[in-house]
């Protein structure tokens, strides 16, 4: 019996992988996984670049005749361009007033000041790369950019909600008692009222009384503001199980304060749980502020977003102009899509044993 | 039950009435002098301490009587009684069909839980979900409405039976196609939950028919959380798919809450908010006393 106690094996120190890098590993894995975070990282990109201006800088210019068509459809006809084109054409020429005008004798000085002016002509192409709008505006460039507002108002009202649920259910979970009592009061009054209810609700305060900003910052806070319960939820009863583990009781038998057990010990043993909530929440934004941009309590209407243009896309589809509805539609499947599948990964390879 | 919605009228006052701002600005208008918006706010009240202003919101939740609309002067809960009848011809067989084929479907994939057909049916689902919804409703109405004009446009009469059967139908059919998918993945994961459990394997090892393990043992089992899902989303049939009344012209509560809130016109939000959160409760009180014949181990304390 001895023998085999006395003479143990030399195992070589060795580093045990941390959560994340387990769960990176886990994820390398999911084919599915990695194709929808390669196409999350693509709009990230793409969101990254137009925000800096390396593309679709100019996507507010009319380059393109009314409704252009995509020029792999090049051929067909554009009876709106026509019919501009046709009411330039048939400008009467001005009746001469000159021997009635008061004005008259002065023509011919503006006439000479108009010319100093330059005004480059910009020749309106018949076709752009996925078509036009009504304006001819490149529908491509318009969902680039429409892409960078939509995903950026998603992620940032994520962000936000996740910071106030975590904070919100780290104080109910870890303290108990009264603040817990407190905070499911709270989350009660919240959860009572349905969820777009309470979104219109904030939209008309946030309309009228414009305290909430100006921009895209009134609709990331009605999002966030509304939209952090569920996370709330998930985060105190996390909170609930870690406070009474035994490394939570180490960290105060050494005399860590209970902000720093609450936030440097119990917080990254947690913050699985509120990666998933934000991927998750990303995409119920996303959903959400293209339906709030298109009734008008998005984002301004100086701003491009997948919800302006998919109003837009409404009475263009009638005359036959598919592209726009399509180009916003198709870009925000895709993403949506990704992402959806991306949170089911990462839940996966965060927690194994949920599986 | 009753401090929630003590919690719920608070939170209401203090959106509308603290950080809502001057209501009398918006009304008066752009040429106004401030004899005029002194006026307005004591028409409305606003000129009142807080306290005073809480106490009469409060009074008109239980008298329900929230004065008139901001800006048709119509009275809020005329608005409301009429508003309704539009949003439940849509909302409540939009309801009863979704369920319905939900459950059905759901119990169909989960029997064949693994396969292809279950696969393939859950990456359909999966995509059909990430497009938005007002593609489904844009693009529908283009082909049925116009392109193939199987359906009128939009619109709405008088008549309760012409309203269901012609422009309704429509409206029904797309909340329909929305609503299956998300409840369909839902209802699978309920079943599948069911299905690997030891009792079912008890039942058909003791030689009960397979269909009778899946619509009196599985069934009965996975209707507990689907009932809670049922009744999560029953407020939301009042205020009914604002987007879909919006779209095709129905005189409903949706298209009125989205009137009234690009209008600022607060007491009809405040109206329809205070009401459906108090519904909500009764709601998720009625759920709770339908468990205990769905699932007799319920009881109550």
């Amino acid at each position: 019996m001895s023998a085999v106690l006395s003479n143990p094996p030399a195992i070589p120190p060795q580093e045990s992988p941390g959560l994340w890098a387990l769960a990176w590993r886990r994820l390398r894995q999911d084919a599915v996984g990695m194709a929808s975070l390669v196409v999350v990282i693509f709009f990230l990109l793409m969101m990254a670049a137009s925000y800096t201006g390396l593309i679709a800088k100019d996507w507010s210019k009319e380059k393109g005749v009314s409704y252009a068509n995509p020029s792999f459809m090049a051929g067909a006809e554009n009876l709106e361009a026509k019919a501009m084109a046709q009411k330039e054409a048939a400008k009467a020429p001005p009746v001469d007033l000159s021997d009635i005008d008061p004005l008259a004798p002065r023509y011919k000085e503006w006439e000479e000041r108009a010319a100093k002016i330059a005004v480059t002509e910009v020749k309106r192409s018949e076709t752009l790369a996925f078509g036009g709008d009504k304006w001819g505006r490149d529908v491509l460039q318009k969902v680039i950019k429409g892409s960078e507002v939509s995903i950026f108002v998603g992620l940032s009202g994520a962000i936000l909600a996740v910071i106030i649920g975590t904070m919100l259910g780290a104080a109910a979970g870890y303290w108990g008692g009264w603040v817990n009592d407190f905070l499911e009061w709270f989350y009660n009054i919240f959860t009572s009222i349905p969820y777009i209810l309470l979104i219109l609700s904030f939209a008309a305060v946030a309309a009228s009384s414009g305290k909430f900003g100006k921009g895209i910052v009134p609709i990331v806070l009605i999002l966030s503001l509304t939209g952090w319960t569920g996370i709330y939820r998930l985060m105190r009863a996390e909170y609930i199980k870690h406070s009474n583990r035994e490394y939570v009781k180490a960290a105060q038998a050494i005399g860590a304060s209970n902000f720093s057990r609450m936030f440097v010990h119990i917080l990254p043993n947690v913050s699985h749980v509120s990666l998933v909530q934000l991927s998750q929440h990303t995409v119920q934004f996303i959903k959400a502020e293209v339906i709030l941009s298109f009734l008008g309590f998005g984002v301004p209407v100086d701003m491009v977003s997948w919800g302006t243009m998919l109003a837009e896309a409404q009475n263009e589809l009638v005359i036959g102009k598919w592209w726009q509805l399509f180009a916003a539609g198709a870009s925000m499947a895709v993403l949506v899509t990704a992402f959806s599948l991306l949170t089911d990964s990462l839940r996966d390879a965060l927690d194994p044993k949920l599986k | 039950m009753v401090p929630t919605i003590v919690g719920v009228i608070l939170l209401i006052f203090f959106l509308f009435n603290w950080v809502g701002g001057d209501p009398a600005m918006v009304l008066a208008g752009k040429i106004s002098n401030p004899e005029q918006i002194a006026n307005i706010r004591k028409q409305l009240g606003v000129d009142l301490p807080y306290w005073q202003q809480l106490l009469i919101f409060a009074k008109q939740v239980f008298t329900f009587d929230f004065g008139r609309s901001w800006s048709t002067n119509e009275e809020v809960s005329r608005i409301l009684l009429t508003r309704v009848g539009p949003t439940l011809t849509i909302m409540i067989p939009v309801l009863i069909i979704t369920t319905g084929l939900s459950v059905l479907f759901a119990i169909m994939v989960a029997y064949v839980r693994g396969s292809l057909t279950d696969r393939s049916i859950m990456v359909v689902c999966t995509v059909a979900m990430s497009i938005s919804f007002l593609v489904y409703i844009i693009f529908f109405q283009w082909m049925f409405g116009f392109i193939l004009g199987w359906f009128p446009v939009q619109g709405w009469s008088e008549s309760f039976w012409k309203n269901l059967f012609t422009y309704a139908p429509l409206p029904i059919m797309l909340a329909v196609f929305v609503g299956v998918a998300p409840e369909l993945r839902l209802y699978r994961s309920f079943f599948l939950d069911e299905i690997n459990q030891d009792y079912v394997r008890t039942a058909r090892a003791k030689g009960v028919p397979e269909k009778s393990v899946m619509l009196k043992h599985v069934m009965r089992n996975a209707m507990i959380p689907i009932l809670t899902n049922v009744g999560i989303s029953l407020p939301g049939v009042f205020v009914g798919s604002f987007l879909l009344e919006v779209f095709f012209s129905i005189p409903g509560l949706g298209r009125e809450i989205i009137t009234a809130v690009n209008r600022s016109d607060f007491p009809v939000i405040k109206a329809v908010t205070v009401y459906l959160a108090i519904l909500t409760m009764l709601i998720n009180l009625l759920v709770d006393v339908m468990y205990k014949y769905v699932d007799p181990r319920v009881s109550f304390k």
